[in-house]
């Protein structure tokens, strides 16, 4: 009895505690959220990325914190279960009232958590290249549209220097980001006057690895005699046995080159990298790039993850370009109230860690520089060409009929992300 | 006045030598320009010299192997040692960077090689010539080809360079050139040809020549048929082949024993994991040239290891929840998932590399552009040594007599003397190191990832009940005949819509047939 008094006694004392640890919390924290999964299909490409936004944290934290208060992230795992990711996304604006949130990867889990963040009024970050045919109020999308990497690397293939392609095999993976971005791009190939029966489209389940007839497909298609190339929209570890199977068919990069829209330095890191020689990719960044500013983050995060191997990536600087901004946004604004930080966005201006500076647009995409990367034996990108400025994102892809009329611009008169005309009349 | 002649060639001669030279080392230097416009003409520059030493250096330059050093020096590397490129000395390679190069340039060294090399004293190296001219065609290269024709006196290289000429000479402006090689490749079987030949059909002005060639397509596409209703068979064989091998641990262990093992896709991605160790073990410790060896020494150690799990898992899990087949499907999936995180929390969540040796990488070019990877021919016959050696040991071993005893009739066994307990035991172990070994196969053609092992056990389980659950020749032809199915279905449905079709047929089979392909037929089936 004595027993169950004393825990009684002691639990009162606990709960009265509660409130008041949280309260005092809530007065020099700032919480961010981090919505990456950490485990299933994904986890190999989003651990990265939580990893990245807790060294950004930890380095803020370091230097004084945002508006004199400490931050400090709070990590869910929506484990690769795409309507996990609205209710974690649900969890961490209603209970852990953060901030901001930065996360998703796939396009599935960003349309799964979209209606929560517009719910709440929320703001998420999103670090991915993607489809684009979307601009959300409460998203900011830092990663490229499918003007700032599949167009351009189709004109580059199209150029002297690519090799005068005119013959298009468009691989992809089943879902939404290949889907619409070979849409895009065929109707792109065809207003360059490229023939319907040399464009070649395949689609491929998620981890699929028996590529035989496929490859050898492209090896039939490559022999008409006109300089064929594959771009390939294939995700994740798809692309290990796809590879290897272009390796083990003997077809060599300056014969039928392939450039992939989702492979990077940490997707290579899993592969033998000895016969993807020259096949190409195209980003925004490479861990190759020589310039102070990605010298220092390489340096930042070797050192933070403790790990001299690991390599960094095109996601990555999107996440480190998305947390810069959004800092500066807060302190510009003085608060993180989400409505005061979104007028403050707009025209935020990061150093891009490849040189140049990345700029956000009113249509909540970034402006930033377009490279193309041969694969090297060492799984490392030499950049081939580089966007001459900063290519400003289109929200909508003016290639497709039904999307070239609308525009994003979430200022005043339009204040809207799918709209064929302003909201406001001037 | 004769002496005075002489003396004039002589310092012709002596003038001409070094200006030569420098001219070669010039050219040399060029490569290592700032941009890939420079650098190909330097590469085309030095190939017009006509020099023999070029074509190393140029072969060089494409493979990567060509480095600048700090002060200007040109030096190749071979081998893993390092010489000047010019004066072929030993050179150091502490300051050197290697001279990149982008897909244009190296189509422009290919090119060069080529023309370079046919001239070649090396048969070899002339026949890889011709090789490359009929990769890289360019217009200049057809004089060339027919003067290297005139001298060439091997019949193999000579019968190269005649299809290279006929090749050059389709874009011939003579129509009787024209007509004779389409005759010289009406023979061929090579899409690249037909795919010339056909592009010919639509620019041709010549009504005798279109003719020509509109035969000639004719004949090539009749015989490329063939071509590709046999590279459908071979590769519906080494995808049956490799559903076989995920499918013949579980055969044993749901076949044989009647136990749902959710976590026998575990099995095959520690056996994965398991070559990747001995892979690294290998690296460390072994020089290069041996690494390759790890493969077949990963095979019993990924046996030995998953035997042991397999058997660890029996033991303290599977024994106590026999006759209980939910039950056991929820403790085996749970297994699964935490082995799952167990590689997860050891080895990281992203995709180790696990290196095919070098014996197993590239393929034979049979005819038509069809290749026989070496990776694939190899795992269909470790399969296949796979299911026989398994056969062997049920059919003659004292083992597999009481196994078979055990699954037919365990009391009886159990009276006969059999320690149905250790039998039981030692069955899931040989499920399990049968997997583990499917595992370091699949290693070498898919990733090494935690979630490998997801990716196989639907398509296991399918094989098995297909095929007939507990028969070993049952699986093999559900194996084999899915995968036939599901490579002919490929080309017109598409790979999404193709397995989907595979599923609905075999939901159909199983309506009409319960019991798979082949149905075990005895008392014991059915308790």
């Amino acid at each position: 009895m004595k027993f169950v008094r004393a825990l009684g006694a002691g639990l009162l004392a606990a709960a009265s505690l509660l409130p008041f640890t949280a309260a005092n919390a809530a007065d020099d924290t700032i919480k961010v959220g981090v919505l990456h999964s950490l485990s299933g299909t994904m986890a190999i490409s989003e651990t990265t990325l939580k990893d990245t936004v807790l060294m950004m944290v930890d380095d803020i934290n370091k230097h004084g914190g945002l508006l004199g208060k400490k931050v400090e992230a709070v990590v869910v795992d929506p484990a690769s279960n795409w309507p996990l990711f609205a209710e974690k996304a649900r969890e961490l604006l209603e209970k852990e009232k953060v901030a901001a949130v930065f996360g998703c990867w796939t396009s599935v889990s960003r349309k799964s958590v979209l209606p929560v963040f517009e719910q709440l009024n929320g703001l998420l970050f999103y670090p991915v290249q993607y489809e684009g045919e979307e601009s959300s109020r409460n998203v900011f999308y830092t990663g490229a549209a499918p003007n700032q990497q599949a167009i351009p690397a189709v004109d580059y293939l199209m150029s002297k220097d690519g090799g005068e392609v005119k013959r298009w095999v468009l691989a992809g993976t089943d879902y939404v980001y290949p889907r619409t971005t070979n849409k895009i791009l065929e109707a792109y190939l065809k207003s360059k006057g490229v023939k319907a029966e040399d464009i070649m489209i395949n689609y491929t389940p998620f981890g699929h690895n028996d590529w035989q007839t496929i490859v050898a497909d492209i090896k039939k298609f490559g022999a008409a005699g006109k300089k064929t190339a594959v771009v390939s929209t294939i995700n994740g570890d798809a692309n290990v046995p796809f590879y290897k199977e272009l390796a083990n068919q003997g077809i060599k990069a300056d014969q039928i080159p392939v450039v992939a829209f989702s492979v990077g330095e940490e997707e290579l890191a899993g592969i033998d990298t000895k016969n993807l020689v020259g096949h190409l990719a195209a980003w925004n960044y490479f861990q190759s790039v020589k310039a102070p500013e990605n010298d220092a983050f390489i340096a930042q995060w070797k050192t933070f993850i403790k790990n001299p191997k690991r390599v960094t990536n095109d996601p990555m600087e999107a996440t480190y370009i998305g947390f810069k901004m959004w800092t500066q946004a807060v302190q510009q604004a003085g608060t993180t109230n989400v409505d005061a930080v979104r007028q403050a966005m707009y025209g935020q201006k990061v150093k891009n860690l490849t040189g140049g500076t990345a700029v956000m647009n009113t249509n909540h995409h970034l402006s930033k520089p377009v490279l193309i990367g041969e694969i090297q034996a060492n799984g490392q990108m030499q950049t081939v060409w580089k966007s001459k400025d900063v290519i400003k994102a289109d929200a909508w892809s003016p290639y497709i009929p039904e999307s070239a009329k609308l525009k994003a611009d979430w200022t005043y008169p339009w204040v809207c992300g799918n709209c064929a005309e302003p909201k406001f009349k001037m | 006045m004769k002496a005075f002649r002489l003396l004039l060639v002589l310092l012709a001669l002596l003038a001409w030598a070094p200006a030569h030279a420098d001219e070669f080392s010039d050219a040399v230097r060029a490569l290592n320009a700032d941009n890939f416009a420079d650098k190909i003409a330097a590469a085309e520059a030095l190939s017009a010299l006509g020099d023999g030493r070029a074509a190393v250096i140029l072969e060089a330059l494409a493979d990567g192997r060509l480095h600048a050093a700090g002060d200007g020096t040109i030096v190749m590397e071979q081998g893993g040692a390092y010489r000047d490129a010019i004066t072929q000395a030993a050179a150091s390679s502490a300051d050197a960077s290697p001279i990149t190069v982008n897909n244009r340039l190296r189509g422009v060294l290919r090119g060069a090689v080529g023309r370079l090399g046919l001239f070649s004293p090396d048969p070899e190296l002339r026949k890889r010539a011709a090789e490359s001219v009929i990769a890289s065609p360019t217009p200049e290269s057809a004089a060339m080809v027919r003067r290297a024709l005139e001298t060439e006196t091997l019949p193999e290289v000579k019968r190269m360079l005649s299809l290279a000429l006929a090749n050059l000479d389709l874009a011939d402006a003579d129509p009787e050139r024209r007509k004779a090689a389409i005759q010289a490749l009406r023979d061929s079987s090579d899409p690249m040809v037909r795919g010339q030949l056909q592009h010919m059909l639509e620019t041709e002005s010549d009504p005798e020549v279109k003719a020509a060639a509109d035969k000639a397509v004719g004949a090539i596409n009749s015989r490329l048929v063939w071509v590709s209703v046999g590279a459908n068979i071979f590769q519906g064989l080494s995808l049956g082949s490799v559903l076989l091998l995920a499918a013949i641990g579980l055969a044993v262990t749901f076949g044989v024993m009647g136990v749902i093992n959710m976590a026998h896709g575990e099995m095959i991605m520690l056996g994965a994991y398991t070559a990747f160790v001995v892979q690294e073990v290998f690296r460390a410790t072994l020089p290069p040239e041996y690494v390759g060896l790890y493969l077949p020494v990963a095979v019993p150690v990924a046996f030995v290891v998953t035997f042991v799990i397999g058997v660890g898992l029996e033991r303290t899990v599977i024994r106590f929840l026999y006759g209980r087949p939910l039950e056991t499907m929820l403790a085996t999936w749970g297994i699964s998932l935490m082995l799952q995180q167990l590689v997860r929390s050891i080895f990281g969540a992203s995709n180790r590399e696990v290196a095919n040796p070098a014996w197993m990488t590239g393929g034979i070019d049979l005819i038509g552009g069809f290749t026989l990877t070496y990776n694939r021919v190899i795992i269909i016959g470790f399969c296949l040594a796979v299911l026989l050696a398994l056969a062997a040991l049920l059919r003659w071993s004292s083992f597999g007599l009481h196994m078979r005893a055990v699954t037919q009739n365990r009391p009886m066994a159990a009276a006969m003397g059999i320690p149905t307990g250790r039998i039981d035991a030692a069955t899931f172990g040989l499920g399990s190191g049968i997997a583990g070994m499917a595992g370091v196969a699949l290693s070498q053609i898919g990733n090494v990832s935690p979630n490998l092992g997801q990716g196989y056990i639907v398509d296991s389980f399918m094989v098995v009940v297909f095929g007939g659950v507990g028969s070993l020749w049952g699986t093999l032809l559900g194996a084999l005949s899915l995968g036939l199915v599901n490579k002919v279905l490929e080309p017109y449905a598409g790979a999404m819509l193709g397995k989907i079709l595979v599923l609905v047929v075999i939901i159909l089979f199983i309506q009409k047939r319960p019991r798979g392909l082949f149905a075990l037929k005895g008392r014991s089936v059915e308790s």
